[in-house]
């Protein structure tokens, strides 16, 4: 039961990670229409980004969250000006295709300023909360709170913010948006400012949670689709389901599996999903 | 009366391909046109090309005097141009109400006015203002999407068949708030497969046959031709 609830907690920890990169990766497709392959290298250069703050400034890995955040948007946006905003009337393939070449870019100039191996934030440990037996690191609690903050305060923007509706709107039917007189191409850079700093800040959560290293990102991308896709494809809030069910599912199946076939847990779930209900958990777009 | 819009010798289609071959006519304001012809004559085309949504390949499309084709469709809403597609076309995931906002989208002040006169035009969309619009009739849904065209006063209303998709009890309603939106002051331009219907509320038919305008003359005379009766009316 102790073990149960442990990696039910690691579970979780992990489900919050992927569920801020799928929100973001579930934004773009259901509004710029592609699967974006640099979303986990965008995770990624947002872990970089808030280490440059820590170690130019001394100041903890949270009060550089934003920063990484902020920096996360702006790169976002500024691949999207420089090479998506040309492909545009393309079809989706293309768009993927540039998507995997901005992942390799983003992944290979960060192993270029930061060198290949192994970081941290901070190095020593903090030991952990005890609650019945089931021990707690502070960092997960941070990861934690920090992600439902996030999810919350997109919530409201999604729900209550005209750019927010503009948001809603585009995703539903594009067409109708603009003769409504949305602007899509603001709308765009919406999109890349939120799904950006999303992806930043749940590169962050995950080099607290393991460690930084240049492919941490890449390495989760799979999950993070699948976090997508079991959650309807092109849906956000979908993808807070489909983040925390893939996240659970996968910690848990080391309690039958070994640790090893954690991605393809996800994996299986995502066909399984594909094969029974194609539309994910919460109706995703055709 | 003054010319509200105007389409010029127009080509347009998807892609390369031309389903609109020269087709010109003229709208002035305060008048309900509707056209009609047999599928495929590019009727649903023509809307599309006045909002930039089909590629325009020749010819020019003014409203109210400014040139609109190679403009974005958020440009041309903001001259007042509005347009209900004859398919998809409320926001089906979003509820009544931001329908109805996002119908406002341009507006930045004053939604409260422009919401009371749309649920005064339609009060039952007002009961079901918090419903998801996907979960709504079809005739709801058509009241919605024409309301949500109406949240910015258009000077002209763009309508792909209105009545396409409706219970026979709901289009004789349609036509109804269709009058109802000319007596504001609100120009229509229709596409109506309810053809006899259509032109007996309207100031002026077209017959579009294979992308150009064929015939044309006031609604009741339309109806009245025996020749296109037997061809476009169906006898």
């Amino acid at each position: 039961m102790i073990d149960f609830l442990q990696l039910l907690i690691y579970g979780i920890v992990l489900g919050s990670i992927l569920t801020l990169g799928a929100i973001g990766a579930s934004l773009v497709y259901g509004i710029l229409r592609f699967a974006n392959f640099a979303h986990g290298d965008m995770m990624t250069v947002g872990a970089y980004l808030a280490l440059v703050a820590v170690t130019t400034t001394g100041m903890s890995v949270y009060v550089a969250l934003p920063f990484a955040m902020i920096g996360g948007a702006a790169i976002a946006i500024f691949f999207d000006q420089i090479v998506y905003k040309r492909l545009r009337r393309t079809v989706p393939i293309i768009l993927l295709i540039s998507s995997f070449s901005t992942a390799l870019i983003l992944r290979s100039v960060t192993q270029l300023i930061w060198g290949p191996k192994n970081q941290v934030y901070e190095a020593g440990i903090s030991l952990p909360y005890v609650v019945g037996g089931v021990r707690i690191r502070p960092d997960h609690v941070t990861i934690f709170v920090g992600s439902v903050l996030l999810i919350i305060a997109f919530h409201l923007f999604l729900k209550y913010t005209m750019a927010g509706k503009a948001m809603r709107a585009m995703s539903d039917n594009v067409d109708l948006a603009r003769i409504s007189g949305v602007n899509s191409e603001r709308v765009f850079l919406w999109t890349w400012a939120i799904g950006g700093a999303l992806a930043a800040a749940a590169g962050v959560f995950l080099a607290l949670d393991t460690r930084l290293h240049p492919e941490m990102g890449w390495h989760v991308l799979l999950a993070v689709f699948a976090a997508v896709i079991v959650g309807g494809i092109g849906r956000p809030y979908g993808a807070i389901a489909g983040g925390m069910i893939i996240g659970v599912a996968t910690e848990l199946s080391t309690m039958v599996f070994e640790p090893a076939y954690k991605p393809a847990v996800a994996f299986a779930l995502m066909v399984i999903v594909l094969v029974l209900r194609p539309t994910g958990v919460i109706k995703g777009q055709p | 009366m003054t010319t509200l819009l105007e389409v010029i010798d127009i080509r347009a289609g998807y892609g390369e391909a031309d389903i609109l071959n020269g087709l010109t006519l003229t709208l002035s304001d305060n008048e309900i046109a509707v056209i009609i012809g047999p599928n495929g004559a590019g009727k649903s085309t023509l809307m599309k090309a006045i909002f930039g949504l089909v590629s325009v390949h020749g010819g020019d499309i003014r409203f109210a005097g400014q040139v609109i084709s190679g403009r974005r469709a958020d440009q041309i809403a903001k001259l007042g141009l509005s347009y209900v597609p004859q398919e998809r076309n409320v926001f089906a995931s979003m509820t009544v109400h931001e329908n109805l906002e996002m119908g406002a989208y341009l507006l930045r002040a004053g939604l409260r006015d422009h919401l009371s006169r749309v649920y005064d035009l339609f009060p039952q969309l007002q009961e079901r203002r918090n419903q998801i619009a996907g979960t709504l009739s079809g005739g709801e849904r058509q009241m919605l999407a024409m309301g949500r065209a109406l949240m910015l006063d258009p000077r002209l209303l763009l309508l792909d068949e209105p009545t396409a998709a409706l219970a026979p009890r709901y289009v004789a309603e349609t036509f109804e708030r269709i009058r109802e939106i000319r007596s504001q002051g609100i120009g229509v331009l229709m596409v109506e497969q309810n053809a006899r219907q259509a032109l007996a509320v309207a100031d002026r038919g077209i017959v579009l046959v294979m992308g150009q305008n064929r015939f044309e003359d006031s609604g009741p005379k339309l109806l009245a031709n025996r020749e296109i009766a037997e061809m476009y009316l169906g006898g």
